[in-house]
């Protein structure tokens, strides 16, 4: 192994650090030089983490550990591991991927998004401050920088949600945001202090080999459960999410959906590595997937009611959480039992990660397109898009379709697998599930056609800037990539991750631990 | 402008921004030695400033210090707490790699109980001093954006 791969996974979160903290000084060099800085700076994370990946996954799978400061092994004669790590197992990995993706696509997108080309310095130091924040979290070993990265996302979160402080509606949801935002906080260093007053440890796979169940323990689960369900906008705590996807610039809602998976990534974490089986998960099983269903249903009806592009989409974004939710909740209400069923409701579940980011990422950054050419977001005054922006009519209909999981695009790939896994467990889960694509479908149909079809409304809609249309590209190729191939990722990528969750957990404590 | 407290506030001040600042950099500097360090110390500088600010008003700063260079100063102590981290990256990020090596702040420490030894931590004062004037330019522009946010609400 090389310098290079060796260091990979800091490197992943130190360079966009160093972007963040570097872009208000080069900011003063004038725009070329700080987009292409921006530029640099997404590409080199891009490679760390692909570079990553291909380590871990070439490897074997086995969990990659980072120590801060030092080397493995530990100082001799502790029982503990007492530095600062990052791990990096299969779904760490590809979580590093999806933000990878989405940064890229993001910074990308950014540099035309802007009419004003001042002021962008401090955007782009907030949006490398919450990338670095998204990878923090997902590859982190320990609990308690896994809270800073937390707040870190939160912070940055909400200065790019207010980012457009000369609109009233940005500003009051930012607040909003921030104040839930910090309320998950909380609950999170609550819990993580619980566990470090018991057990006298903040390494994750320290504490995984102590966790007994005691009631400290349940106390714990529950506050990480609700901290960060909110976080990731489950409902019934879901009242920031369309809020903030919706307020945001286009390209900062598509990176809040990859930190919204972000921590429900951690919540996976948490109950599979975490505390596995040293609990009734069949009971918290279905805790998530009741959470799940009224995430689906919610999210979808209220999507049906919205007037405003960016909120409807943003309903959307929520009703898929619940689906991930869902089938990850299948698996570990069978893990005492392990049936077939349940690794395969969990690929399905993480599968559909990367897929949701892929066609809620177009869909946002096609509405953003479609918002700065019109200068509206009002379903009822935009139509007839269609005979000015070809492309982006194009490819907003293949993420719609994507969403709502017709085929051949990715969303029914990762659906079908989930539904068929649900249905094995349960066939209401299942009905539930499609009749919400079906309505999704309905709601993405009319929001196509108000926005797209029909007369001409606007006179002189400004054409959209290369850049723009590449990022928007590059998500349309994934969503059409595996939606044609995904037997190919799922055997790649998707399976590493999924067996992680499923039959990781002693790996992922022996790579610390030892023995 | 005319937002000045009164004679006392401001003899006080005059007495007491020194020692605030003198105290603040002491408690960066033994950061590695004794409660405190980078943040703390950085905090109690930054007071040091609030006090000018709430004694004289913002005419007095007028000139002196400018958000933009209070900017620039904060970017340059994040950077550098950043580089430093870096620069231990030939074993691992973060690694200390001035402890112990005889250069400024590379002494050894002596083992069991002792004063403590300012010429200890390798890295660490020097990143101490990095977050340190990141903390204290930051919060003095947080003040001063405040203070203008206040004028203005007051002016309006």
């Amino acid at each position: 192994m090389n310098a290079l791969t060796t260091h990979a996974p800091i490197l992943i979160i130190a360079t966009p650090l160093l972007g963040a903290f570097a872009a208000p000084l080069i900011g003063k060099l004038g725009w070329t030089v700080r987009t292409a800085f921006a530029g640099a700076i997404a590409a080199l994370t891009g490679c760390f983490a692909g570079l990553l990946a291909a380590t871990l996954y070439t490897g074997g799978g086995a969990p990659i550990v980072y120590v801060l400061g030092g080397r493995l092994p530990l100082p001799s004669g502790l029982a503990a591991p007492i530095r600062i790590m990052l791990e990096v197992d299969g779904l760490s990995a590809f979580m590093a991927l999806i933000t990878a993706l989405v940064a890229v696509v993001a910074v990308l997108y950014s540099v035309s998004y802007w009419k004003e080309r001042s002021g962008g310095a401090l955007y782009d130091s907030l949006l490398f401050l919450l990338i670095a924040g998204v990878f923090g979290l997902v590859l982190t070993g320990d609990m308690f920088n896994f809270f800073v990265f937390l707040e870190i996302t939160s912070v940055a979160a909400c200065g790019l949600i207010g980012f457009r402080t000369w609109r009233k509606r940005s500003s009051e949801a930012a607040f909003k945001v921030m104040a839930l935002y910090t309320l998950s906080g909380l609950f999170v260093l609550l819990a993580v202090g619980l566990l470090y007053g018991q057990y006298g440890g903040l390494n994750i796979a320290y504490l995984a080999t102590n966790l007994g169940g005691t009631m400290v323990d349940r106390v714990a689960l529950a506050l990480l459960i609700a901290g960060l369900a909110m976080k990731a906008g489950a409902v019934p705590m879901h009242m920031w999410a369309p809020e903030a996807y919706g307020e945001a610039p286009a390209p900062v809602s598509m990176v809040l959906v990859a930190n919204s998976q972000a921590s429900l990534y951690a919540l996976f974490r948490v109950l599979f590595t975490l505390y596995g089986q040293s609990l009734s998960a069949a009971a918290v099983g279905w805790i998530l997937i009741v959470l799940a269903l009224l995430t689906i249903f919610v999210g979808v009806t209220m999507a049906l009611v919205q007037k405003d592009l960016k909120r409807l989409i943003a309903f959307g974004a929520v009703s898929q959480i619940g689906y991930m939710l869902l089938a990850v909740g299948v698996g570990f209400a069978v893990l005492a039992t392990r049936p077939d069923f349940g690794l395969t409701a969990i690929t399905g579940g993480i599968f559909h990660m990367i897929n949701d980011v892929a066609c809620i990422g177009l869909l946002f950054l096609a509405a953003g397109a479609a918002i700065r050419a019109s200068g509206s977001r009002d379903l009822h005054s935009m139509g007839g898009l269609a005979h000015s922006l070809k492309g982006t009519t194009v490819l907003f209909a293949v993420g719609a379709f994507a969403l709502a999981g017709v085929p051949p695009f990715n969303g029914f790939a990762s659906k079908l697998l989930i539904y068929e896994s649900t249905f094995q467990l349960s066939p209401v889960l299942a009905v539930i599930a499609v009749l919400a694509s079906i309505v999704l479908l309905a709601v993405f149909v009319r929001a196509f056609q108000a926005v797209f079809l029909g007369p001409r409304l606007i006179a002189r809609p400004e054409p959209v800037p290369w850049p723009m249309v590449a990022s928007m590209v590059v998500l349309a190729a994934v969503v059409i990539g595996f939606g044609l191939f995904p037997g190919f990722f799922i055997d790649k990528i998707v399976t590493p991750a999924a067996n992680a969750l499923w039959s990781g957990q002693g790996d992922y404590i022996r790579a610390v631990m030892g023995g | 402008m005319n937002n000045q407290m009164s004679v006392i506030v401001r003899t006080i001040t005059r007495i007491t921004y020194g020692l605030t600042i003198v105290f603040g950099f002491y408690v960066i500097m033994h950061g590695h030695l004794t409660p405190g360090g980078g943040f703390q110390g950085g905090a109690v500088v930054a007071s040091a400033f609030a006090l000018l600010l709430v004694a004289f008003g913002t005419a007095g700063l007028k000139g002196k210090l400018n958000h933009h260079l209070l900017q620039t100063l904060e970017e340059v102590g994040a950077l550098a707490f950043l580089g430093l981290a870096f620069a231990g990256i030939g074993t691992a990020f973060f690694a200390n790699l001035l402890a112990n090596s005889g250069a400024v702040f590379g002494g050894a420490v002596p083992a069991g109980p002792n004063a403590g030894v300012l010429n200890s931590g390798g890295t660490l004062p020097f990143m101490n001093w990095a977050v340190g004037l990141k903390v204290m330019t930051g919060i003095a522009s947080i003040l001063i954006a405040m203070l203008i946010g206040l004028r203005k609400e007051a002016a309006e």
